[in-house]
């Protein structure tokens, strides 16, 4: 099955699961069930996930939880995990201090 | 699987999805069709987050104004989630007696159209946020100003739109509107056609092409602005920040980050290939003009940067307003990077016009038709 683009596609019922309260996204403290909660509520992309509950955009920018947010969804709207797109990579790589940031193209 | 509806809003930003949650209300069965594969993914969760009143155009004042009045205040309990609404003030800052002419004129303006916004001294300005550097020497203040989570606001109404029947079609690019008996009738897509009796087209700077397969056509350009977020720091201040140099802007939010936005100067003439991207000298120069301000928050981690492009119209206020040449058809577009803040007015008023009621406040100012040459 392919990309979902209507968004009252049916996935059933929301049915609570005995890990739902395990944390899925370390940095932000998103659980499990949070996320499969947002999926149901109409969030169907990673990017919609993130900007819903921050999963993803926290000090590690979803370096861990990325593949198994992606799998989540898959398996709540029944497809395959390829068919969900990746997020967009912000700059920069790794957190930076402002007074670091802001010192670009001068001397220290 | 039904491609009629009694409204089609092109565009699922904040505008689209605040619209199709007060259509829904009424009970208009409403498709909403969006060009990428995510909501919200323009402008609506990538500005920062202000829902001022002060600094605003004066025909634009009044919606501002009616939002956060009426609108605002309730929003998160209205649409079952915390959109992190806060009204804690807006404080527009100078540094130099040329800053605080500018900042005077725009408080002068402001009162006489009846906001309650006043100059404030150092020692006030101050007493308000005490992280303030000794270079800032006065700013305006408005304390019924302030800010929301976009993400969450654009979401929010999405989810309870949805929740209400809404139907959202992501990755359906819109390719054309198409006139029946003389009155708009039909969207077509790259794929799908879809059939309403009310077309709303509200799809930021896009809307100008697909406006243009009517016709018409609104004086607009796209126009790039970035957006950082530090890492959570303790809670510090939620006062909507401005300056009269626009260095930057932002707030700290509910999470703890701060979010703030700015320019480097060059993004007129910036390569994109077409799409928003941040450059890399733009965050370093919005850090600058923070540790201006702000010298405290120079240790905090930058973790993320974004661009997001917004749609700037020639006299910098937004079209909400029915086509004349093209029945059914209603455009709101061009807004010109204020659009956050008044979506649930906006939202409120182009429900109102599309089931046929008199819009709550006065959209004369918003036509399509208002630009004229300069001689």
């Amino acid at each position: 099955m392919g990309k979902i683009k209507d968004r009252l596609t049916s996935m059933g019922e929301f049915v609570p699961q005995p890990d739902d309260d395990m944390i899925i996204c370390r940095c932000e403290e998103i659980s499990k069930g949070e996320i499969r909660q947002a999926i149901h509520d109409g969030m169907f992309t990673l990017t919609e996930i993130r900007r819903f509950l921050r999963a993803g955009m926290g000090l590690c920018q979803g370096q861990t939880c990325t593949r198994l947010v992606k799998g989540m969804i898959a398996r709540e709207l029944g497809i395959s995990p390829l068919e969900v797109e990746s997020t967009a990579a912000r700059a920069p790589m790794r957190p930076i201090k402002m007074i670091v940031l802001g010192n670009e193209g001068k001397e220290s | 699987m039904g491609y009629h509806a009694d409204v089609i809003i092109i565009g699922g930003g904040i505008i689209g999805n605040s619209t199709a949650y007060y259509l829904a209300q009424k009970g208009c069965s409403v498709i909403v069709l969006e060009k990428s594969d995510d909501i919200g993914n323009g402008g609506s969760s990538r500005n920062g987050g202000g829902v001022r009143q002060s600094g605003r155009d004066k025909r634009e004042l009044p919606l501002a104004m009616y939002g956060v009045k009426h609108l605002w205040p309730t929003l998160s309990e209205e649409l079952g989630m915390d959109v992190e609404y806060y009204q804690q003030g807006n404080l527009r800052l100078g540094k130099t007696e040329a800053h605080i002419k500018t900042l005077a004129g725009l408080t002068e303006r402001a009162v006489s159209l009846g906001l309650d916004v006043k100059m404030i001294d150092q020692a006030e300005a101050k007493a308000i946020n005490p992280y303030l550097s000794a270079e800032v020497l006065a700013a305006s203040w408005c304390p019924t100003d302030g800010h929301a989570n976009p993400m969450l606001a654009t979401l929010a109404y999405y989810r309870k739109a949805r929740e209400l029947g809404v139907r959202f079609i992501t990755g359906e690019e819109v390719a054309e509107i198409k006139k029946i008996k003389g009155k708009a009738r039909q969207v077509v897509t790259t794929e799908d056609v879809y059939e309403g009796d009310t077309i709303i087209l509200a799809a930021g700077y896009d809307s100008r092409d697909i406006a243009a397969t009517v016709g018409i056509d609104v004086p607009m350009t796209g126009a790039l602005l970035e957006v950082l977020v530090t890492e959570a720091q303790p809670p510090m201040f939620y006062q909507m920040l401005g300056t009269a140099a626009a260095d930057f802007y932002g707030h700290q939010s509910s999470h703890g980050s701060f979010v703030f936005g700015g320019t480097s100067g060059l993004e007129a003439v910036n390569k994109d290939n077409g799409t928003p991207v941040t450059n890399s000298i733009t965050a370093s120069c919005i850090c600058r003009g923070i540790m201006n301000y702000f010298p405290c928050l120079g240790e905090a981690k930058i973790v993320r940067t974004w661009a997001g492009w917004i749609d700037v119209c020639v006299d910098h206020v937004p079209v909400i307003s029915p086509i004349e040449e093209v029945p059914g058809l209603i455009l709101a577009c061009a807004f010109s990077g204020h659009g956050f803040g008044i979506a649930p007015t906006v939202g409120t008023l182009l429900a109102q016009m599309a089931v046929g009621e008199a819009p709550v406040l006065d959209v004369s100012d918003f036509r399509y038709d208002r630009f004229k040459a300069k001689l």
